[in-house]
Formats: C-alpha cells, sequence, structure tokens
C-alpha cells in the first residue's frame, strides 16, 4: 500500500478517553519504494517452486548450500568465549587498535612507507556499508572546509545499488556515474594508467574492498591497486570487509583506511572521524574484529585461514569453469570467456533486462537486476537447470 | 595566487583541517590512566563496575554466549537490515511491557541499532526527513539542560538546524526545575520535539515523579508536542524493569506517538557489543509499516546490517522464561550495588558533619549522581585528592566500592570545607 495513510478522526485534543483523536504524525511519510534486493527476496521467499534457485545472495554459499562459518573462525569463537582477559568494556570509537593496525596492514602491506610515516588513519567500522559512510562523511567535512564541498562523487557503473545511497545521506549531491569494465577486475597495467591520470587531474580516490582475498585467494595479490596508489604517494580512502573472507557475515566487521600525504594532518583527520563515528555509532561491536585480529595475528592460525579461502576461492573458479563448459555444450549463442576471466564471487553474464526477468518469471532463477550472479550459489544440485535456463533465456523469443 | 594555494595544497595534502574538541568525559579518563597516585579513584565514565572496581560479565551474558557459541543451527547470514526479528519484537516488549496494548493492536515496531547512540541517529535521521512537513531541518529539538553530551551532536548532525535546552536541574534546590520543564513545554513551538530520558536521568540522576510526569504528558499532548525517549537504564535504576519503564508506558497509553532508543548497553553489560533498539510506536499498523519501510532506507546508508552477536545474546535472554528471570536477578545485583554506595556516601558525609545537605545522594537514582559539588571543588578533587569526576560534579556511583568510599567521603569533604 503506497497510499499515505488517513485518519478518519480529526478531532482535537482527547475526548471521552479516546487517546490522541488526532491525525497520525507520520502522515505524509511515504512508503520507500522497495529496494531491488529487497523484491528479490521476497519474490523468491514467495516463490512455492521446488526448483527455485537464488543466485542474488550477498554471501558465500557452501556445496550444501548455506552461509557457512570457516572451521577457523569457529574454533576461535569457542576460545575467545572462554578467555577471561576480554572484557565488556566500551571500545574506543575508532576501534580495537589491534585491528586497525592489522586491517591496515593487510590493505597496505606491513612495510608500507604510508605506515612507517605514521600518516595512515585506520577505523573500525560496524561493517562495510558503515565504513563507506564514514568515508563519505569524512570527504564531505574535510575536503575542503571552506567549501562544504558535496561533489561531484564518480561511482562505477555498474555497483551496488547502495552507493549512490550511502554518497547522498552523507550529503553528497553531485553523483554521476562513469564507465567501468563490467564485473572485470583491471590489470595492473590499466591500474598505471589510471593512477597516472587521477594524479595528472587531481582526483581522489576511493577505494572498495568488499571481498578482499576471494578473487586470487591472496590478500595482498586483490590489495594490489590500494598499495600501488599509497606507493605513488597519493591520498586515498579505502573501505574494507572482511565478512566474506571470513565468514562473519552476521558480525558487521569493517574498516576505513585513510592515507593521508602528511603526517601532520592525522591528528586532525582522527579527531574529526571520531567525531563523526561518535554521532553515528559511538563506537564499533567487537566480537568479529576480535577474530579476525586473532587470525591475522597469529602465523598458525593465518595458514589454516589462507587454506580455507583458497578452498573457497578454487570453489569459485571451477564452478565458473564447469558453467562456461556447460554453455559451449548446449551451443549457447555469445562467448562466455568472461566468466572465467572474471574473478571473485560475483559474474557479470551480460543478461539483458528482460532476459534476467524471463530466468526469474519463467525459470524461477533470481538474479541481480544488472544480471550479476553469485558463483557459490551454484552446486552440483542446480548447475545443469541453471546452465539450462541461462541458454533458454538467450534462445526462446522474448 | 590560486595556482600556488593549489601546488601548495597538492603537494600537502589536506592541511587545513580542523582538530575537533575533546570530549571532557574521554580526557578525564585519559587524565586518570596517567596518573600514579594509589588511591586514586575514577568517578567519571559511565559504566558498570564491581565492588573490586572490575567490568562484570553478567552470569547470564556468559551462559548464553556459550549456548551460541556451541549452536550448530546458527545462520551465518547477514542479518536483516532492520535487524534480528526476535530480537526486536522482545525489545519492544521490554520497554512496553508484556500485556501492552499497543503491542496488541499491532502498532509497535523496532530497529535493532548500533547501541542506543544508533538508535537515536536511524530516529534523529527519520524525523529530519519525515516530521513536521517533509525535510523540515527547522524543526525545534529540546533537550534537557543538562542532559547527555551526545544528544546535542547526533540531532545536529542528523541535520536539525535548531536545537535548544529546556529547563531540567534545578542546581539551587538540587532538583528538578518543574516550573522551568513545564514553562518551557508552554512555550515550545508546536511539534517540536523533546528528548526525555525515560529514568535514571544522565548526568543528573533526577527523575519526574509520576505525578510530575503527568503534567508533563497533559502539556506535551496539548501542545502537540513530539515525545522521543531516551532509554538506557531500564532495571538498572531501580532494580525493576517495570518501575524504570513506567513512564514509557503512561505515554503510551496516553495515545502519543512516540519513539524509544533504548540501550542495552548497560542493563546487559554489553557495552562492546553495541545493542540498541529504536522502538517506534504508531498510530496504527499501516502508518507503522511505513515508516518502518523509510527507517529500512535509512539503515541501509548507515551500517546496511547491524551486528548479530550482541542481539542474539539480549534475544535468546529475553524470550526465554528461564533466562529472564536470571537476568532480572542479574540487573537486580547491579542497582543493589549502585543503591548500597548511595546509601553509605551519604550516611558517611553525614557522619563526618560535611555542610550542606546530601539527600540528593539517595533520592537520585541510577549510575550518575550530580553531587553539587563547585567547579573549583572538582579541581581540588582531581588535583589534590585524584578523585576524577566530570566537571559538572557528576559522579558515577559504580566508581564507588567499599575499599575507596571512605577516601573519597573524604576528600570530598575537605573539597567543601576548604574549597568554595
Amino acid at each position: 500500500m503506497s497510499r499515505p495513510g488517513s485518519s478518519p478522526d480529526e478531532k482535537g485534543v482527547s475526548q471521552n478517553g479516546d487517546p490522541g483523536g488526532h491525525r497520525p504524525v507520520f502522515t505524509n511519510t511515504l512508503n520507500a519504494a522497495v529496494s531491488p534486493e529487497t523484491r528479490l527476496l521476497s519474490a523468491f521467499a514467495r516463490d512455492t517452486q521446488a526448483r527455485k534457485v537464488d543466485l542474488a545472495g550477498r554471501e558465500y554459499y557452501s556445496e550444501e548450500g548455506r552461509p557457512f562459518e570457516l572451521r577457523l573462525v569457529g574454533k576461535i569463537k569457542q576460545q575467545l568465549s572462554t578467555d577471561p582477559t576480554l572484557h565488556p568494556e566500551y571500545p574506543s570509537s575508532l576501534g580495537l587498535r589491534e585491528f586497525t593496525r592489522k586491517a591496515t596492514e593487510v590493505a597496505l602491506g606491513k612495510h608500507s612507507r604510508a605506515i612507517v610515516e605514521n600518516r595512515v588513519l585506520g577505523v573500525q567500522t560496524p561493517g562495510f556499508t558503515a565504513a563507506v559512510r564514514l568515508g563519505a562523511e569524512l570527504l564531505r567535512c574535510w575536503y575542503d572546509p571552506s567549501a562544504c564541498w558535496c561533489g561531484p562523487v564518480y561511482l562505477s557503473s555498474p555497483c551496488d545499488d547502495s552507493l549512490t545511497g550511502i554518497f547522498q545521506a552523507a550529503g553528497i549531491q553531485e553523483i554521476p556515474s562513469a564507465h567501468y569494465p563490467t564485473g572485470a577486475d583491471l590489470s595492473q597495467s590499466q591500474w598505471a594508467v589510471i593512477t597516472r591520470l587521477i594524479t595528472r587531474r587531481r582526483l581522489f580516490p576511493f577505494l572498495l574492498l568488499p571481498t578482499q582475498a576471494l578473487c586470487c585467494g591472496d590478500m595482498e595479490r586483490d590489495a594490489w591497486p590500494v598499495q600501488h596508489c599509497a606507493s605513488l604517494g597519493m591520498e586515498l580512502l579505502c573501505a574494507q570487509s572482511f565478512s566474506h573472507c571470513f565468514g562473519l557475515y552476521g558480525e558487521a566487521v569493517g574498516h576505513l583506511l585513510c592515507v593521508l600525504k602528511q603526517n601532520s594532518v592525522l591528528l586532525p583527520v582522527r579527531s574529526q572521524a571520531d567525531k563523526i563515528v561518535r554521532s553515528l555509532w559511538a563506537r564499533p561491536s567487537v566480537g568479529g574484529a576480535h577474530v579476525v585480529t586473532t587470525v591475522l595475528s597469529n602465523s598458525a592460525h593465518l595458514v589454516e585461514w589462507q587454506g580455507e579461502v583458497k578452498h573457497i576461492v578454487e570453489r569459485c573458479m571451477l564452478i565458473r569453469a564447469i558453467l562456461r563448459e556447460k554453455m559451449r555444450l548446449l551451443g549457447t549463442p555469445g562467448r562466455w570467456d568472461h566468466l572465467t576471466q572474471q574473478g571473485g564471487l560475483f559474474c557479470c553474464t551480460g543478461l539483458n533486462g528482460e532476459q534476467v526477468e524471463f530466468l526469474s518469471n519463467r525459470r524461477r532463477v533470481y538474479l541481480l537486476p544488472g544480471g550479476c550472479l553469485n558463483v557459490s550459489a551454484i552446486n552440483c544440485r542446480n548447475l545443469d537447470y541453471i546452465a539450462e535456463s541461462i541458454h533458454l533465456a538467450l534462445t526462446s523469443s522474448l | 595566487q590560486e595556482t600556488l594555494r593549489e601546488e601548495k595544497q597538492e603537494s600537502e595534502g589536506k592541511s587545513d583541517v580542523p582538530q575537533a574538541p575533546p570530549v571532557a568525559v574521554f580526557k578525564l579518563t585519559a587524565d586518570f590512566r596517567e596518573d600514579t597516585h594509589p588511591q586514586k579513584v575514577n568517578l567519571g565514565v559511565g559504566a558498570y563496575r564491581t565492588d573490586d572496581c572490575q567490568p562484570w560479565v553478567l552470569p547470564v551474558v556468559k551462559k548464553v554466549e556459550r549456548l551460541i557459541v556451541e549452536d550448530e543451527s546458527l545462520n551465518h547470514e547477514y542479518l536483516p537490515i532492520l535487524g534480528l526479528p526476535e530480537f526486536r519484537s522482545a525489545a519492544s516488549k521490554v520497554a512496553l511491557g508484556d500485556d501492552s496494548p499497543a503491542i496488541k493492536e499491532n502498532r509497535v515496531g523496532g530497529v535493532q541499532a548500533l547501541g542506543g547512540t544508533g538508535a537515536l541517529r536511524i530516529g534523529a535521521e527519520f524525523l529530519r526527513r519525515w516530521y513536521n512537513s517533509v525535510n523540515n531541518t527547522a524543526t525545534p529539538v529540546y533537550v534537557s539542560a543538562p542532559t547527555w553530551e551526545n544528544h546535542n551532536g547526533v540531532f545536529a548532525d542528523a541535520g536539525f538546524k535548531d536545537i535548544r535546552p529546556y529547563h531540567y536541574w534545578d542546581a539551587a534546590k538540587r532538583g528538578l526545575d518543574l516550573a522551568g520543564f513545564l514553562d518551557d513545554l508552554e512555550k515550545a513551538p508546536e511539534h517540536s520535539i523533546f528528548v526525555l530520558h525515560a529514568c535514571a536521568h544522565n548526568p543528573t540522576g533526577t527523575d519526574p515523579t509520576q505525578e510530575e510526569w503527568k503534567q508533563i504528558a497533559e502539556v506535551m499532548k496539548r501542545r502537540k508536542l513530539y515525545v522521543f525517549f531516551d532509554s538506557a537504564y531500564q532495571g538498572f535504576a531501580s532494580g525493576s524493569l517495570e518501575k524504570d519503564a513506567w513512564a514509557i508506558r503512561f505515554f503510551v497509553s496516553e495515545g502519543f506517538e512516540l519513539f524509544i532508543a533504548q540501550s542495552f548497553s548497560k542493563n546487559f553489560g554489553l557495552y562492546n557489543e553495541r545493542v540498541g533498539n529504536l522502538t517506534v510506536v504508531s498510530k496504527d499498523n499501516e502508518n507503522l509499516t511505513r515508516v518502518l519501510s523509510q527507517m529500512e532506507k535509512i539503515v541501509r546508508t548507515t551500517w546496511s546490517n547491524p551486528p548479530s552477536q550482541g542481539a542474539r545474546i539480549v534475544s535468546k535472554t529475553l524470550n526465554s522464561p528461564e533466562l529472564f528471570e536470571e537476568w532480572k536477578g542479574n540487573v537486580k545485583t547491579m542497582a543493589d550495588r549502585v543503591l548500597l554506595m548511595r546509601d553509605q556516601l551519604k550516611a558517611k558525609l553525614q557522619a563526618l558533619g560535611t555542610p550542606g545537605t546530601w539527600d540528593h545522594i539517595t533520592q537520585q537514582i541510577g549510575m550518575f549522581s550530580f553531587t553539587g559539588l563547585t567547579p573549583k571543588q572538582v579541581e581540588y578533587m582531581i588535583k589534590e585528592k585524584h578523585v576524577y569526576l566530570m566537571a559538572s560534579g557528576r559522579i558515577n556511583m559504580c566508581g564507588l566500592t567499599s575499599k575507596n568510599i571512605d577516601y573519597v567521603a573524604q576528600s570530598i569533604h575537605e573539597a567543601v570545607t576548604k574549597v568554595q
């Protein structure tokens, strides 16, 4: 129902014990347009077909079809729950120091010049969105303190549909979208060109690293663009998430990295970040951050964790290869090399809006609106059906 | 000149970033930490401490944490944007009561948030967008004088341009300035928003009586003022959940549509897991649905999916009769210790013959007490006696223990008799 409600009685103050009796306070509040993701989720939930397949989820799904906890993470959570030295105290607004130190190191590399020169600020945030939001607020407040800067901020096309909303919520109004190779990652030489352009045109890079380690199976390699920019002496912001690479989806473990040009601005920027955080969420939650810190600080844990991540990455790569092979065997029109050229959890199929709708309406296969799908949600039980469905989407006359 | 400035900025980066002012209470704690005096006492920060001056993991929380860690069937997905459903409903229920008509009428909803601060912020953001016309940043927001220092920041950053104090603390009589409060309510522009402390007012520890709440409600209804409760201490103040929620439940029974920003940091000792809930009481279910849909949009651009750990602990506890009873017992333990310290401090000051009346120490409620010490006396306490308290004279009763209470009482005595 999207019409604003109307109160039948518009009498004034209460009479005869009838509380209120006045118009509802929020009578003019519009029903928010349902986000595409929510619409998908509810459509999928309502779908009674046994064969329905949800390829639009954001988490990594195991072969059994459920988001799961890394074995190591489960072990560490057990350990932490019996650790007598962990006290229920308010963490600092910028988060656990050990966590931010580790999170900074995995993005920049331990020996980064920026770290050595002490011009890096790390802020623990309750998740990835919060990291982006904090970065956006920081940009607006201090990018140009004299002019109350409000954009432009360029976002890739396509990108997560919430990104625009986050920057707008932070008060930035000009948000054009720029062209970006869909789904594919840039090569190192391509990054070199881009960073030269950014430097020459005095643009500010805000890098997003939501699924570090899930692309190449290697934290460092996936963070290469960040390290490259930092090594060139650039200022940058980087929003990180540890949800995917640790399977800590429910724990909201995010991090905002700020690389500054000079150490002298570190304290002022930190104080501004602190001020912004204090009126947004005050302090982050610690549970997930403790787990991540424990793993990243212990070489034995690191090895075990890297093993589990490698397994995840290899499975995704395998699924991509198998899917591509299936498309080839089915004789599906078009080229499918991009399936294996892209990396990570998500894959942009290149299907258009009509085809995506066909898939959900006629085949009960739900993709993200842009035609992207979550590779890990494909398993041995639904692979054939999915391949067949994509084939039909491309070959049936629509 | 423009190019020169640009070039300078280019090489130096963000050089004109102003330093934000430090937060008083954190500076106090920092100073306390650096102090090496053997008898130092920290009566600053707002967290519970045992008689050994240690943070306390509630036994029921420890138990539930184990249950959660051992639960193989646990869902490891992102929580929904509005939060864990069973947490939201249980949290609203604990505020409004099991037999709340509003809940039965299906016009109560909740938004899980990052602590009480997060709940306040989401509520403030919503009000700025949808209350009193659309995007009306000029709606006055009233906060008590004094109040928790972050109230101003939260509403200001949510976009409100006009944040005003309402009379609350009467320094002369060391109690509630009801006349001033009611006067401000009468004079406030219609539709102004008022932030009310549900119980255990921070920092004064002074709450209106039931009769006084009734008077406040009467004016608020007549002047169409919006009620935004801040409820961070339910159960912690008197030891009774029902008693501490009386004001909230009264306003709801009077038909008010309102928000309640709830925090479970103190009454669950979950300071570090950020467990909060914004309870929304609407006119009817249809209104509630629309409001929640907009809340979801706001949350989506703030933290998107809230953390699950704390919410799971609270939800499991509140939804299990046995664990709920155990929790109430734990809460009473904390409240009782605070009440004991209040009694003892007052008794000791009276025994020492410290000038002035000290009844307010036991009349006030909750974690904090406004001692009435002047800034100079506070300075004496800190510098000479190494007893740390806020410049306002606010002390955290939880910082008192059987081991330091004599020293603190003696210090207050000295401060009052030696310093004007």
